[in-house]
C-alpha cells in the first residue's frame, strides 16, 4: 500500500535549474533518506512552475503550500520542521512586496490568482517524463475520441467553432489551415510542430515543452487524423536541450504505449513523430524556411502561393502549427469547440500564455484569457516596475512587435486591438521597459538582430535593414543629421511592403512604432546629441553633477576600477582617465546625479 | 589503409574519425540529414574544419559547395576552434534591457575578447546567443554547461577566473 502522505513538486525548469535547483534537490532527497521520511514523502521534478522571479520554488502537495528561492542551507530545518513536525516554514514562504504580507497558498498568490491555466494545466502537478501521469489527468482522451468517435471533417468542425488562432503570432484560424490541407490532393501529408521560439524574450513554448510534452503529441496525433497524415517533425531549437530530452522520452513512451506508431489504439491509424533540431536561426521559425530546414537546405523562405497546406515539406500538403497552438487542441476535442469560444473576445478565443521579463518584478510565464488588459497583465499580476523606476513601455511581439506606451496600457489583449496601437500579440514575449530604457537603442537592438538573422535572399531585407540600422547607430552615436528621420520611415514602409517572407516584412515594426510614441527622443538623439535615458555612452559624459550629488559614497563603493575620488560630505569625482564606462555608477546612483 | 582516407587535420584524432564516420554511415540514408551530420561532428571536434566539411561531402555524396552553404548559413556551427571553455553571453531582449551590454563589454575588455573569437591561449572563447530562454533570471551568461542568472558586469570576471 502507497504511503506516500505529501509531495514535494520541485520546479525543474531551465530558470530553476540555472539558480541551482538541482543541488537543492539533491540536498532534500539526502536528508527526506537520512531522516527516514523516503517512504512517505515523494519529490518529483516538474516542468517549468512559471513564476521564474522567485526560483527555486517548490509546491508542496497536498496543502498547496508554496516555498521559493530555496537554497542548499535550507533543507535541514525545512525537512524537520514542516515535514517531520508539520509545520510550514514561514520564512520560506512569498511575501507580497506592497503590503508585506506572507502568502502561503500557491492559489492566493496574486502572480498566480489572476491566471487560468488551460495550456498550463499540467505544470508543477506532473513529472512530465512519465506518461501515465499525463494520461492519469486524462491525457490522450482526446486523441482517442478523434481516432475512434470522429471524422476528420468533424475535428475540423470543432476547431473552427473553437475560434483558435495560431498562436506563433500570426493568428491564423487554425480549423481553417487544418482543412486547406484535408482537401489538397496528395498520399503523403505532413504535420508539423514549430518548436522554434526564437522571439528573444519569449520561453513560452519552452516551458510548455519541458512541463508537458505529450500535450504537443496529442495535438499532433489530432491534427494527423484531421488532414490524414502518416508522419510528423518536430523543429525544435538546438537551444532547448531539455525540451528536447523531456519531447524523446515522450515519443518513446508514447510508441511503448501504442498512441504512436502503427495501428494507434487499434483503429488502424498509422502516425509518428521525429525530432529535427535546429541549427540557431531565427528565419527557420518562418515556415517555409523551416521546411527547407528540414530538408537539409539553406533556411532560405520562398515566395506564396503555393502555400505549405498544399506545397511544404518535400513539396508534400503539409501543416505547421505552433506548440502552444497544439497544446490547446486535445482539450478542445474533449471538451468541444464551444467550452473554448466561451472564454475570451469576440474575435480571439481562449488562453494565451505570456512570457513576462524585463523591468517588472514577478518575471515569469503567465497564462490569461484573452481580453485581459495589459495593465492587469504588468501591475496585478507581474506586481509593477521593480524600484523607484517607472514605466515606459512594453514590447509586444519581439523583433516584430512594437512598443506600447503607457497611455494604451489598459488595450485588451487580442489579436486586433493590439495591432491597432502598433504592435502585434506575437508569440507571447512581453518585455517591460522603465524610464532607464533608451527607445533608439531598443530600435538599434532589434533592427541589429533582423539584420543579423536576415537569411539574405531579397533585396529589401537584407540591404534595406542594414541602412536602417546604419541609420540608427549613427544616432546612438551622436552623429546623426536632419532628414534621416525621413529615410528611415520611407525605407521602413518600403521594406515591410517588398520583402519577401515575415521578418522583413515584420523587421521594420519596433523601429516605426518608437517613432510613433518617442520620436522626442530620436530628436534629441539627432538634434541635440543627448540621451535623455542616459544609455548610449557616446552621448555621455561620465560626469558627476555637484549639484544633485547627495554625497552618499555609493558610485564610489561599487566602481570596478576606482575611477572615482569621494570623501565623506564631498561630492564623488569620476577620473575619465580611468573610467572604463562600465555604466555601475549610473546604475547605482539613486539620485540620477550622472551624466 | 583507414588514415588513407582521412585527410590529416591537427585538431582531429583517429578515434574521432572513426566517430565522425559513425555519425555519417548512419545518416546517409536519411533525406535532409546534413544539419544532424554537421552537428553531431562538430560535437565530436570541437568544430568544422574545412577538410572536416570535405569529408562529410564525399560521405553523404553532396557537393562540397552545398554542405559549405549549410555549414556557413547556421550561426550553430564554427569553422574556427574554440577555447577550453565556451562562454554564451545571452543577447535576448531581457537580458538587453537588464544590462547584457555591459558584461560582454567587461569581458571583452578584460581578456582582449571578442564576440565570436577565442582567446589567444585558446581559454576562453566568446559567442553572443539569441536568447536562452531564461529571461526570469536576466542577464544571463552560461560558461560551459553553467548557467548563471542576474549575472552584473563587476561580478562576471570573478566568476570567469573560476575557469582554468
Amino acid at each position: 500500500m502507497n504511503k506516500v502522505r505529501t509531495h514535494l513538486m520541485l520546479c525543474g525548469g531551465t530558470g530553476c535549474q540555472a539558480t541551482q535547483s538541482k543541488a537543492f534537490q539533491d540536498a532534500l532527497e539526502k536528508e527526506i533518506q537520512r531522516q527516514g521520511l523516503s517512504d512517505e514523502i515523494k519529490v518529483t521534478e516538474t516542468g517549468c512552475n512559471g513564476f521564474c522571479a522567485v526560483g527555486p520554488v517548490m509546491l508542496v502537495q497536498p496543502e498547496g503550500i508554496f516555498y521559493q528561492k530555496l537554497k542548499v542551507e535550507d533543507v535541514p530545518h525545512l525537512v524537520e520542521e514542516h515535514f517531520l513536525k508539520g509545520r510550514p516554514v514561514k520564512k520560506l514562504q512569498y511575501v507580497e512586496p506592497a503590503s508585506k504580507e506572507t502568502i502561503p497558498n500557491m492559489n492566493e498568490i496574486p502572480f498566480f490568482a489572476h491566471q487560468m491555466f488551460w495550456v498550463m494545466r499540467n505544470k508543477g502537478v506532473i513529472d512530465p517524463e512519465l506518461i501515465d501521469e499525463y494520461i492519469g489527468r486524462d491525457g490522450y482522451f482526446g486523441a482517442a475520441k478523434a481516432l475512434q468517435e470522429m471524422t476528420p471533417e468533424q475535428i475540423i468542425e470543432e476547431l473552427k467553432i473553437s475560434g483558435l488562432r495560431g498562436r506563433g503570432g500570426a493568428g491564423f484560424p487554425t480549423g481553417i489551415k487544418w482543412e486547406f490541407a484535408r482537401k489538397a490532393q496528395g498520399d503523403v501529408k505532413y504535420v508539423l510542430c514549430n518548436a522554434d521560439e526564437g522571439d528573444p524574450g519569449a520561453f513560452m513554448d519552452r516551458s510548455v515543452l519541458e512541463a508537458d510534452p505529450h500535450a504537443v503529441l496529442e495535438g499532433m496525433i489530432i491534427a494527423a487524423k484531421a488532414i490524414d497524415a502518416r508522419h510528423g517533425y518536430i523543429y525544435a531549437r538546438t537551444e532547448y536541450p531539455l525540451a528536447i530530452r523531456r519531447l524523446g522520452i515522450a515519443i518513446k513512451q508514447a510508441r511503448e504505449y501504442g498512441l504512436l506508431g502503427e495501428n494507434i489504439l487499434g483503429t488502424g491509424f498509422n502516425f509518428d513523430i521525429d525530432i529535427y533540431q535546429g541549427a540557431g536561426a531565427f528565419v527557420c521559425g518562418e515556415e517555409t524556411a523551416l521546411m527547407r530546414s528540414i530538408e537539409g537546405k539553406r533556411g532560405m523562405p520562398r515566395p506564396r502561393p503555393p502555400f505549405p497546406a498544399h506545397q511544404g515539406l518535400w513539396e508534400k500538403p503539409t501543416i505547421l502549427n505552433n506548440v502552444e497552438t497544439l497544446a490547446n487542441i486535445p482539450q478542445i476535442i474533449t471538451n468541444g469547440g464551444t467550452w473554448f469560444a466561451g472564454v475570451g473576445t469576440e474575435t480571439s478565443k481562449g488562453t494565451k500564455v505570456f512570457a513576462l521579463s524585463g523591468d517588472v518584478n514577478n518575471i515569469g510565464l503567465v497564462e490569461v484569457p484573452m481580453g485581459t488588459t495589459l495593465r492587469t497583465l504588468i501591475y496585478e499580476i507581474g506586481g509593477g516596475i521593480p524600484g523607484r523606476r517607472k514605466f515606459k513601455g512594453v514590447q509586444l511581439g519581439g523583433p516584430s512587435g512594437g512598443c506600447v506606451p503607457e497611455q494604451y496600457l489598459d488595450t485588451p489583449v487580442d489579436y486586433e486591438e493590439i495591432v491597432k496601437v502598433g504592435a502585434i500579440m506575437g508569440s507571447g514575449g512581453v518585455i517591460v521597459m522603465d524610464d532607464n530604457t533608451c527607445m533608439v537603442d531598443m530600435a538599434r537592438f532589434f533592427m541589429d538582430f533582423v539584420q543579423d538573422e536576415s537569411c539574405g535572399k531579397c533585396t529589401p531585407c537584407r540591404e534595406g535593414t542594414r541602412r536602417i540600422l546604419q541609420l540608427l547607430e549613427k544616432f546612438c552615436e551622436g552623429r546623426g543629421e536632419s532628414g534621416d528621420l525621413e529615410i528611415i520611415e520611407e525605407l521602413a514602409y518600403i521594406i515591410k511592403d517588398t520583402a519577401l517572407c515575415g521578418l522583413g516584412q515584420t523587421g521594420p515594426n519596433p523601429v516605426l512604432s518608437t517613432l510613433r510614441y518617442f520620436r522626442d527622443e530620436y530628436e534629441a538623439h539627432i538634434f541635440e546629441k543627448r540621451c535623455p535615458a542616459k544609455r548610449c555612452v557616446p552621448l555621455l559624459r561620465f560626469e558627476v553633477e555637484p549639484e544633485l550629488c547627495t554625497k552618499c559614497g555609493l558610485c564610489f563603493r561599487h566602481c570596478p576600477v576606482e575611477a572615482i575620488t569621494w570623501r565623506k560630505k564631498e561630492v564623488a569625482v569620476i577620473d575619465k582617465d580611468k573610467c572604463i564606462k562600465c555604466m555601475t555608477c549610473f546604475d547605482k546612483c539613486k539620485f540620477d546625479a550622472i551624466f | 589503409m583507414a588514415d588513407e582516407m582521412h585527410p590529416q587535420h591537427a585538431d582531429i584524432t583517429e578515434a574521432m574519425w572513426g566517430k565522425i564516420d559513425t555519425v555519417i554511415n548512419s545518416n546517409k540514408n536519411i533525406p535532409g540529414s546534413v544539419i544532424t551530420v554537421l552537428r553531431e561532428c562538430q560535437d565530436i571536434v570541437g568544430y568544422l574544419p574545412l577538410e572536416l566539411i570535405d569529408h562529410i561531402s564525399e560521405g553523404l555524396n553532396l557537393s562540397r559547395s552545398e554542405v559549405f552553404g549549410v555549414a556557413s548559413f547556421y550561426a550553430l556551427f564554427s569553422f574556427v576552434p574554440k577555447g577550453r571553455h565556451l562562454i554564451k553571453a545571452c543577447l535576448g531582449t531581457a537580458c538587453y534591457v537588464k544590462g547584457i551590454k555591459e558584461v560582454i563589454s567587461r569581458i571583452n575588455k578584460e581578456y582582449q575578447l571578442k564576440e565570436g573569437g577565442t582567446t589567444d591561449d585558446r581559454r576562453f572563447s566568446l559567442e553572443a546567443v539569441r536568447c536562452l530562454g531564461a529571461c526570469g533570471l536576466a542577464p544571463v551568461v552560461v560558461i560551459d554547461q553553467d548557467t548563471y542568472g542576474n549575472v552584473k558586469a563587476d561580478k562576471v570576471i570573478e566568476k570567469l577566473e573560476e575557469y582554468e
